[in-house]
């Protein structure tokens, strides 16, 4: 079986500062991690590879310094692993971000299962997996909390609901996006990060992917940023103490004084 | 300081530091208070290739050098000394199959361990010979093509937990120092079992029990080496594994001073950080010296054995003998700095402390070290 595993380098965010002055993400110094669903995603294709076989390659969209993650996904078992890197990525939205990683994934050629984080931590829009099912004509899950089976035919999996989960058998093949309750993700190993130092990481270019330009980067991207701003602070607030019955009932005072409670 | 490691070292620095902070650290205290043995921890580092560095490549390690273990175990007993000796006593207990065993030996047992699907221990000690291994009890007698093996090995550490255990037994009373041979005994073997886990001071979620054979049998092949050359064998066993005591020690040590040093900057008194103060100060900088003379010796002599002299004893007991007494010393000047609070179980100097003082015993105490030093030394000058 052939699984692709998309990641994606993210600023760490136990380090994330705003600059003053600009109100933007400060980016300076800050660490670049692996976002942590991704890790997920990574470790379950690797643990899907070793309970039924199979082969795992890795895929990150991003600049050159995203090789520093393949090489991360290397060491903790991935046994490919490709950068897809180009001036003309830059800027780019989920949809062009979709396209994009669509057109490597094509490139690799026959492809089972595709496993992505739930989300990324710094843009948070979880549309990238379902976006990229959707361009590569695949069916999809999202918020995968376990796999359970795979055959040649399907994937039979649990989908974390708010109020349990469902289970889902899926034909092949199909797109995953994994919750963090789907695996710990392993450390790396000794071997692995002897084979990642020296592994032949192919970065594919725009040309290489056969895309189209118009659809590539910041003019392919629908989504312009505005503004970026820290939320303004709210205003009063008030925090009541108390047993549950005094708090609620100090609570209801303050509906009923307010126009809240009618 | 830098010590100049490979890249690959480095690495492995790097990949036992990352478990030793993510895994280690925030376990150990329940490790600790509950006397449990770290299973999920150990196959932690196994599956991370930890079991492989001490395997030769031959064999399905990563080339066993004894310099790539030491840095390893340092880290890991950064984190804890406890947990470092569940996994270096599979070290031990493989070191006589690789220093003494057949090719066939070597083939059945050392690929599985280098994965960790099997643990080993190592069983010397017995209740009347301790640093006299000349009074080892336990005997073996051959009855057609099996090894009989009689006698209680004692405080041996991994027992219950491992696998293989390479047992020194006595085959010819009358031989003397050629008297005595050394085996492979399986778990299951019929006639072995383990005692039950002993209460200690430190290094509480170790396992260590007695080793029980009553009429113990085990195939003849098990035998490492040829019939009488036992001793030899934990000697050259003890050669190799001394250095990573050495190198819990200076873990250990640079634990405390990282412990100490922090606290000292946070602590106020009389309105200062009292790292201001020279007493204080001259508490952490002694510590800090001794720290980097321990490992600097550590770092030397285990490049020194990588190099296959023909005789590492002086250099890997004098490694053992200073790490392990700096480890003994920091740590309780550590408890020191931290005064009232490193008393209390609250912080974690107090362990730190507790875990120390059986780097001076195990593998050789810091006496017999002292003794291997001086017999070395008597060699030398009588040339």
């Amino acid at each position: 079986m052939n699984i692709v595993v998309c990641i994606k380098q993210v600023p760490d965010a136990k380090d994330v500062r705003l600059d003053p002055e600009t109100n933007t993400l400060s980016r300076e110094g800050v660490k670049s991690v692996i976002n942590p669903y991704d890790r997920h995603a990574m470790e379950e294709g690797v643990r899907l590879k070793e309970e039924f076989g199979g082969k795992v390659t890795v895929v990150s969209m991003g600049p050159p310094q995203a090789r520093a993650i393949l090489e991360e996904a290397i060491s903790c078992g991935a046994d490919d692993a490709i950068l897809v890197s180009d001036r003309a990525f830059a800027g780019a939205d989920t949809l062009a971000t979709t396209y994009t990683l669509s057109q490597a994934i094509k490139k690799i050629g026959a492809v089972d299962l595709v496993i992505c984080g739930k989300q990324a931590t710094d843009g948070d829009t979880a549309q990238v997996g379902p976006g990229l099912a959707v361009r590569l004509d695949m069916a999809y899950v999202t918020c995968v909390q376990q796999v359970s089976t795979v055959t040649d035919k399907v994937v039979v999996l649990e989908r974390m609901m708010d109020d349990g989960y469902d289970e889902v058998e899926v034909e092949l093949p199909a797109l995953l996006t994994v919750v963090k309750e789907v695996n710990t993700p392993r450390f790396p190993s000794i071997r692995g990060l002897r084979k990642a130092r020296v592994a032949d990481i192919p970065s594919y270019t725009a040309e290489d992917i056969g895309a189209d330009v118009a659809m590539l980067g910041l003019g392919g991207s629908p989504t312009q940023v505005v503004k970026v701003f820290p939320p303004e602070p709210k205003g009063d607030r008030t925090i009541l103490t108390g047993s549950v019955d005094e708090i609620a009932e100090k609570l209801a005072e303050i509906f009923r004084e307010s126009s809240i409670g009618g | 300081m830098d010590h100049f490691l490979s890249e690959d070292q480095q690495a492995i620095v790097d990949l036992a530091k990352q478990i030793s902070r993510e895994m280690i650290v925030p376990k150990r205290v329940y490790y600790d208070e509950t006397e449990e043995y770290p299973l999920d921890i150990v196959e932690t580092l196994a599956k991370s290739d930890f079991f492989a560095l001490f395997v030769p490549e031959e064999f399905g390690g990563l080339g066993g050098s004894c310099y790539d273990l030491v840095l390893a175990l340092e880290q890991i007993g950064h984190g804890c000394v406890g947990i470092a000796t569940a996994y270096a006593a599979s070290a031990l207990g493989t070191y006589p199959i690789i220093v003494g065993g057949s090719q066939e030996l070597k083939e059945k047992y050392l690929p599985k361990v280098a994965t960790g699907e099997l643990r080993a221990a190592f069983g010397l000690t017995e209740s009347n010979a301790g640093s006299d291994a000349g009074g080892i009890q336990t005997t073996a007698v051959l009855d057609g093509d099996e090894w009989v093996l009689n006698g209680t090995k004692q405080w041996i550490t991994n027992g219950g937990q491992a696998h293989i255990y390479t047992i020194i037994a006595i085959t010819d009373p009358h031989k003397g120092a050629r008297g005595a041979s050394m085996f492979i005994v399986e778990a299951d073997d019929p006639g072995f079992s383990c005692g039950p886990k002993e209460k200690k001071m430190g290094i509480r979620c170790s396992a260590t029990t007695e080793l029980i054979m009553k009429d113990c049998r085990i195939p003849k092949d098990r035998i490492i080496g040829r019939r009488g050359t036992g001793f030899i064998t934990v000697m050259k066993t003890l050669d190799k594994s001394r250095p990573g005591i050495a190198s819990l020690g200076v873990g250990l040590a640079q634990a405390a001073l990282d412990e100490a040093a922090s606290y000292a900057k946070t602590r106020y008194q009389f309105g200062k950080p009292i790292i201001s103060f020279q007493a204080v100060q001259h508490l952490l900088a002694d510590m800090a010296i001794e720290t980097e003379a321990a490992r600097a010796l550590l770092y030397v002599a285990a490049r020194h054995i990588d190099a296959h002299p023909k005789d590492m004893s002086k250099g890997s007991a004098m490694c053992k003998v200073k790490a392990t007494d700096v480890a003994m010393k920091v740590t309780t000047d550590a408890v020191q700095v931290l005064a009232g609070y490193g008393f209390m179980r609250e912080y974690p100097v107090e362990k730190m402390m507790r875990d120390a003082k059986i780097l001076q015993i195990y593998e050789g105490t810091n006496q017999i070290q002292r003794n291997v030093i001086g017999q070395e030394l008597n060699k030398e000058y009588t040339k």
